[in-house]
């Protein structure tokens, strides 16, 4: 009965045909609480501030090509790289990836929409409001009529930079709230994937047959939600000593600094994870369909996920070796950092399992996860480098970590979520992504990552710190980072490309069908772009891989779950 | 054709997956002349760290050859082939015995990593100070660093220095981290690891260079507009060079005499008659500022502006008149005095020996 189970939709919509004056289309998409389109709004809002992000990276880029550069004042550097921080992590990785899991959540699992489909609104809008109110610190910021300053702090602003004696007007304050009203929205994300998994899997499915995408994307809401909370409690104590005269952070009337870093990167360390986890998911989905093989080791790649959302809280003060800590609390910070590698190597090793004996097809989404596997490797194997307290005495606030943290976010997540855009782009425009443009995309990226992130290390392991707008002459630093900055070039060439695929592949990509990748679970039997109520009949599953069932009924999965 | 295009698809895999390996490069191309390299120790701590770095990295080193090769061989392998059936693979849903393998071998080698790792945090940071090691209060500062020996009773600023420790009698310099205002860091990385200097919380580092000469790093720790400019120099000195170094800067500097120096006398009195000593010190005289740099014996440094510019009678005289020019956003204020004040203020500063 698995062919009645997952109905096919005759109707194959293109976007473009949908009808209505530009105004009313514009008033459907602000008034709209459909997932699909909440998910292409988080997207597109995402990948605005990506540009805007790229653009702060390469003015520090050109700033530090040479030493004793005149490019910006050490005043906008400063600027550049807190905003370039906080608006990659909130901004851009958050609310990109809330927007894929967003967008293929309920359709993975069979559902008409999220548990919650206001407080799914709610949640985008307040992301979006705070990346406004970040970004209107660079009119409103100083404080001072007519001057604007935008937010200078770093983007964990460690205290007491942050008090008024040090920070003055308001663009602390603006980076304050802005942080405050897009982790609301982050929580009632959180809320809402995380009952949308647990009580709106279709017929059949129970958590044991649910994708890995979802149960994935379950791990990291429940992730969102408890470190989420000490990061807006640390804002709003910020807030209190800022303008209630409180003193938690102000060490000039006995505060203490070290209390924000312990509630910073209780957040800030598992934010990484909350980060990645939807990458691996990408990858979950991406490899056993282009290796036309099942997952390898279902129940231990939850089991592995789980159990890094566990430990990844139990982390947090390895970003803190260097402050003083007993050497019996570095030690400890030592022991749960070395174990996190330990589900993650599981994972990794589960996706080579995946690959072995398969019959791989290098489709750019294919090529891209190939890429996350490789620099994923790489980013672990830096991480155990730094996870040793001592080395990390030398290693910490050094280049050494800026290059390792930016091969795990663009070399994992961004390589993993570029996968994914050329994977789902079928499903949510109905046309394919240009496969030439997203082969040269890919390499592009790939040369320039590497130029960059690889190089990026040695100065840092001779001694160069971060956060300098400039340094040095004759301490071996300067062909290195002209050789980094050199690798932006590529970079960004390959983004813009990304861009101009997207758009134009919206017009003119071929027709994508509803299933172009032979996938097998159940978006694909749904019409692309599905349409405003996801299934003609809602679905009932028999195992993990529905259609692998449906187009396989000599040896369907559900005999060996 | 074909060939050709399976050519270029194997190439396209080997390419994507064997891109340089980061840290091996950078021992290899290092130069060994960086004055700041983390893998040119001089000193216990950074030279204890060294071998756990070595060590770390060679089982880092093992992984990545596996598992790299693991990876491209199963990219090349496992690639759908030309003349391929079009029927799926075998499917293999999973395996205890290989998930138990890649459980258990890495738990094996974190036990191993850690217990290492416990051991060097143990021996560097629990390490006793002997009696004769030299005391330093370190005092980080928006955007410099202050000396005080206590031992000694007196103050400098930006160029610490130290006695050289021979192996067979060590005489290691015990540091404390103090901080005026917001969090910097302490990082000499040829003489120990960084450790923070933050407001209201205390803490301490060691080091034990074997070897004479100049020891630089910088601040790595974010503390504000001019983090990048707020340089470290820790001259290490042989005991004899140390105790003449310690007993000039016991002394005050010799006062300025009117007959001998016209000019120098104005200066001093330019110097003592404005916003200067609020900030700044000069031992024997009214100045006693302890918001900037201690300037008894500023001569007897090497730079001025935390290392960032040589200190010149030209730069000395560009950095009372404007600051921004050397180090913009330096809570240095430019003083807005005559040229001819300017001159006197400089003929000063240079007397102080």
């Amino acid at each position: 009965m698995a062919s009645d189970a997952v109905t096919i939709p005759s109707s194959t919509r293109l976007p473009q045909e949908a009808e209505g004056t530009w105004l009313e289309t514009l008033h459907g998409w602000v008034t709209t609480v459909d997932h699909k389109r909440l998910g292409l709004m988080y997207i597109g809002l995402a990948l605005v501030f990506l540009l805007i992000g790229g653009v702060e990276a390469t003015i520090m880029r050109i700033q530090l090509a040479v030493p004793h550069a005149h490019f910006v004042s050490p005043q906008v550097f400063n600027r550049m790289f807190t905003m370039h921080g906080t608006t990659m992590i909130f901004f851009v990785a958050m609310p990109i990836l809330f927007g894929f899991a967003n967008y293929l959540v309920p359709l993975m699992i069979g559902a008409r929409d999220m548990a919650f489909p206001r407080l799914n609104a709610w949640s985008f809008w307040m992301a979006a409001f705070g990346g406004l109110l970040l970004y209107f610190s660079f009119i409103g910021g100083d404080g001072l009529y007519g001057a604007g300053s935008a937010p200078d702090v770093g983007w964990w602003a460690y205290a007491p930079l942050t008090s008024p004696a040090f920070s003055k007007g308001h663009s602390t304050d603006y980076w304050t709230i802005a942080l405050l009203v897009s982790g609301f929205g982050s929580i009632g994300t959180a809320i809402n994937i995380l009952t949308t998994t647990l009580s709106m899997r279709c017929r059949g499915m129970t958590l044991g047959k649910m994708p890995l995408f979802a149960w994935l994307n379950l791990v990291m809401s429940g992730m969102v939600l408890i470190v989420i909370s000490p990061l807006t409690a640390a804002q709003i104590m910020l807030m209190i000593d800022r303008y209630l005269g409180g003193h938690f952070f102000d060490t000039q009337a006995g505060g203490s600094a070290t209390i924000w870093m312990h509630f910073f990167w209780i957040f800030g360390h598992p934010e990484v994870y909350v980060l990645v986890i939807p990458a691996f998911a990408f990858v979950s989905e991406i490899v056993p369909v282009f290796s036309r093989k099942a997952i390898f080791g279902y129940p231990v790649m939850v089991a592995a996920t789980v159990g890094i959302g566990f430990i990844s809280m139990s982390v947090w003060a390895h970003h803190m070796f260097t402050i003083g800590m007993t050497s019996y609390g570095n030690a400890f910070f030592v022991a749960t950092t070395m174990a996190i590698s330990v589900p993650t190597g599981i994972k990794i090793f589960n996706w080579l399992g995946t690959m072995w004996g398969g019959k791989i097809r290098y489709a750019t989404p294919m090529v891209f996860c190939l890429g996350f596997l490789f620099q994923f490797l790489i980013a672990g194997l830096t991480g155990i480098m730094l996870a040793a307290a001592p080395w990390d005495w030398q290693l910490s606030g050094s280049y050494f970590v800026v290059a390792h943290f930016h091969y795990v976010i663009v070399g994992g997540i961004l390589f993993a979520l570029f996968g994914a855009f050329y994977y789902w782009y079928p499903k949510m425009t109905g046309r394919m992504l240009d496969e030439v443009l997203g082969k040269w995309h890919f390499w592009l990226f790939l040369i320039g990552f590497h130029l960059t992130f690889d190089f990026m290390h040695i100065p840092g392991i001779l001694g160069m710190p971060r956060r300098i707008y400039t340094y040095e002459p004759g301490r071996g630093w300067e062909g290195w980072n002209m050789i980094v900055t050199i690798g932006v070039i590529f970079q960004a060439a390959a983004v813009l490309l990304f861009v101009a695929n997207l758009v134009r592949s919206y017009f003119k990509g071929a027709p994508a069908g509803n299933d172009p990748w032979d996938a097998w679970t159940l978006e694909w039997s749904t019409s692309s772009p599905p349409p405003a109520y996801n299934f003609a009949v809602p679905p009932e599953v028999k195992s993990r891989r529905p259609l692998w069932d449906l187009k396989h009924p000599e040896d369907p999965d559900w005999k060996y779950e | 054709m074909m060939l050709k295009s399976k050519l270029r698809h194997a190439l396209q895999i080997v390419f994507a997956v064997a891109s340089p390996v980061p840290v091996a490069s950078a021992v290899r191309w290092g130069p060994p002349s960086s004055s700041t390299s983390i893998f040119a120790p001089a000193s216990t701590p950074a030279n204890s760290i060294f071998g756990l770095s070595l060590f770390v990295l060679l089982i880092t080193g093992v992984i990545f050859v596996i598992v790299g090769s693991l990876l491209v061989y199963a990219a090349v392998r496992f690639r759908k082939r030309a003349s391929d059936d079009g029927r799926e693979p075998p499917q293999v849903y999973g395996s205890n015995q290989l998930e138990l393998a890649w459980t258990v071998i890495p738990v094996l080698i974190v036990v191993v990593l850690f217990l290492t790792t416990a051991r060097i945090i143990h021996a560097i940071q629990d390490a006793r100070e002997p009696s004769n090691a030299l005391e330093v209060t370190v005092v980080g500062h928006q955007f410099w660093w202050e000396y005080r020996y206590p031992k000694y009773g007196f103050v400098t600023a930006n160029e610490l220095h130290v006695p050289v420790s021979e192996p067979q009698s060590p005489t290691p310099t015990f540091l404390s981290l103090l901080s005026a205002d917001t969090d910097h860091s302490f990082w000499v990385p040829r003489l120990a690891g960084k450790t923070d200097l933050i407001p209201n919380h205390p803490n301490n580092t060691w080091i034990d260079p074997h070897k004479t000469g100049l020891y630089l790093g910088q601040c790595a720790q974010y503390c504000g507009t001019q983090h990048a400019k707020m340089l470290l120099r820790v001259y290490v000195q042989p005991r004899a060079d140390f105790d003449r170094w310690v007993r000039l800067q016991q002394q005050q500097s010799s006062p300025v005499n009117a007959q001998m120096n016209q000019e120098a006398a104005e200066g001093r009195r330019v110097f003592e008659g404005t916003a200067c000593i609020n900030c700044h010190a000069v031992r024997g005289t009214v100045a006693d500022g302890r918001f900037g740099p201690d300037l008894t014996h500023l001569m007897s440094r090497d730079t001025i502006a935390a290392g960032a510019a040589p200190n010149t009678p030209e730069n000395l005289r560009l950095w009372i008149q404007n600051p921004e020019a050397i180090k913009p956003g330096s809570l240095m204020p430019a003083m807005n005095l005559s040229d001819q004040d300017f001159d006197r203020l400089a003929a000063y500063l240079l007397t102080l020996r």
